[in-house]
C-alpha cells in the first residue's frame, strides 16, 4: 500500500515534468487554484470538456483537408478556437502547434498544414494521457487521506 | 431627508451586494472558466453564447424596458472579441448606441495582442481590453474598478439630490438610477 506522501512525491514529480516538457504550463497552475470545496470537480469536468471538444475540432479539420478544395479561411477559425482552449487549458505544447498552423494556414501552404494536423493528433494524444495520468493520481492521493500539492 | 437615507443604505448595500457579469464567448472552455473566475470572484454571473444571445439577454431586441428585469440588472458586460456572427466589437457598438444600455461597462476579451484593436475598442467606449486567458487578478482588479465607480455615481447622485434641495427647497422623489440598486 502506497502512503499519501509518496504518492504525493510521485504527483509533484510527474507534474514538474510536465511542465518542464511543456505540456502544461503557468495556467493549469491558475486552474487548479480555482478549484475548492463550491466545486471540487471543476478541473476534472473543464479538461474532460476539453478532452471532447478537441476530439470534435480534430476530426473537422480532419474532413476539412479531405475536400477537393481546402477552405483554409474555415480551417483557420478552427483552428484559432483549439488555440484559444488550449491555451486556456495551459496545454502549451497543444497551442505552439495551432500557433504554427494558423500560420500555415495563411500562406495556403498544404504541407505545411497536414504537417500540423498530425502534430496536433498527436500531441492531443499525449496531453490526454498526461491529464489521466495526473487525475488518477489525484485520486490515489485523496484516497489514501493526502491532500494535493499545488504548482508553486 | 428620507431620500438622503434610502441613498446611502444602497449605497452601503452596493458593496455588498453581488454584482451581476454577463460573460458572452462562442467557446465553452472560455466559457466555463470565465465562469468560475467570476464566481470565485463573488460576482453573480450569466453566460451566454452569442452577441445575439447577449442583446436577447439584455433586453434589447426585444425592445423590454429594462426596469422591469431589476433582478437581472447587469453592472458588466465581459465579451469574447472573435465570434462567429457577431463579433465582440459589434456588440461593443450596439450597447454604447442603446440608450439604456450604454452606461454598463463593458469589457472585451482576447487572445490577440493587436494594438490597433485595443485602440479601437477603447474608443469605442470599451472599459478595458483583457488578453486571455482571462487571469483571477484581471478579474479582481476589474471588480475593484466597478465597485468603485458605482460608488462614485452613487456619491455623485447624494450630492447633486443635496443641492437641488437646496435650490428649491421642495420634496424629491428618488431619482431612477438610485432606485437601480
Amino acid at each position: 500500500m502506497v502512503s499519501a506522501t509518496q504518492l504525493q512525491r510521485q504527483y509533484a514529480e510527474y507534474t514538474t515534468s510536465l511542465y518542464h516538457e511543456g505540456y502544461l504550463n503557468d495556467q493549469f497552475t491558475q486552474l487548479q487554484k480555482l478549484q475548492d470545496e463550491s466545486d471540487p470537480d471543476f478541473l476534472v469536468g473543464l479538461v474532460s470538456v476539453f478532452i471532447d471538444d478537441s476530439k470534435k475540432l480534430l476530426d473537422t479539420l480532419t474532413t476539412a483537408f479531405q475536400q477537393k478544395t481546402v477552405d483554409y479561411k474555415q480551417v483557420s477559425l478552427h483552428v484559432h478556437r483549439f488555440k484559444g482552449s488550449s491555451s486556456n487549458i495551459g496545454a502549451q505544447r497543444l497551442m505552439r502547434v495551432c500557433v504554427l498552423f494558423i500560420n500555415y494556414c495563411k500562406e495556403k501552404n498544404l504541407d505545411g498544414c497536414l504537417w500540423c494536423l498530425q502534430q496536433a493528433n498527436h500531441e492531443y494524444i499525449l496531453v490526454r494521457s498526461k491529464f489521466k495520468a495526473l487525475f488518477k493520481l489525484e485520486k490515489q492521493i485523496l484516497k489514501a487521506g493526502g491532500s494535493i500539492p499545488m504548482m508553486e | 431627508m428620507e431620500t438622503m437615507n434610502i441613498a446611502c443604505d444602497q449605497l452601503r448595500s452596493a458593496n455588498s451586494k453581488e454584482l451581476h457579469v454577463l460573460a458572452v464567448d462562442d467557446s465553452n472552455i472560455d466559457r466555463k472558466v470565465i465562469e468560475r473566475l467570476l464566481k470565485v470572484s463573488s460576482f453573480k454571473v450569466t453566460v451566454v453564447d452569442s452577441g445575439s444571445r447577449a442583446l436577447q439577454y439584455l433586453g434589447l431586441e426585444d425592445d423590454k424596458n429594462s426596469a422591469q428585469f431589476d433582478d437581472l440588472k447587469v453592472n458588466l458586460i465581459m465579451t469574447d472579441y472573435s465570434m462567429p456572427g457577431m463579433t465582440g466589437f459589434e456588440l461593443l457598438k450596439k450597447i454604447k448606441n442603446s440608450s439604456t444600455l450604454r452606461e454598463i461597462p463593458v469589457v472585451i476579451m482576447s487572445s490577440e495582442n493587436i494594438l490597433t484593436r485595443i485602440d479601437r475598442c477603447l474608443e469605442e467606449g470599451a472599459e478595458d481590453y483583457l488578453l486571455k486567458p482571462v487571469k483571477l487578478s484581471d478579474v479582481r482588479r476589474l471588480k475593484d474598478s466597478i465597485l468603485k465607480s458605482e460608488g462614485d455615481d452613487e456619491f455623485r447622485q447624494i450630492e447633486s439630490q443635496k443641492r437641488k434641495r437646496n435650490d428649491d427647497r421642495s420634496p424629491q422623489k428618488p431619482t431612477p438610477k438610485l432606485a437601480r440598486l
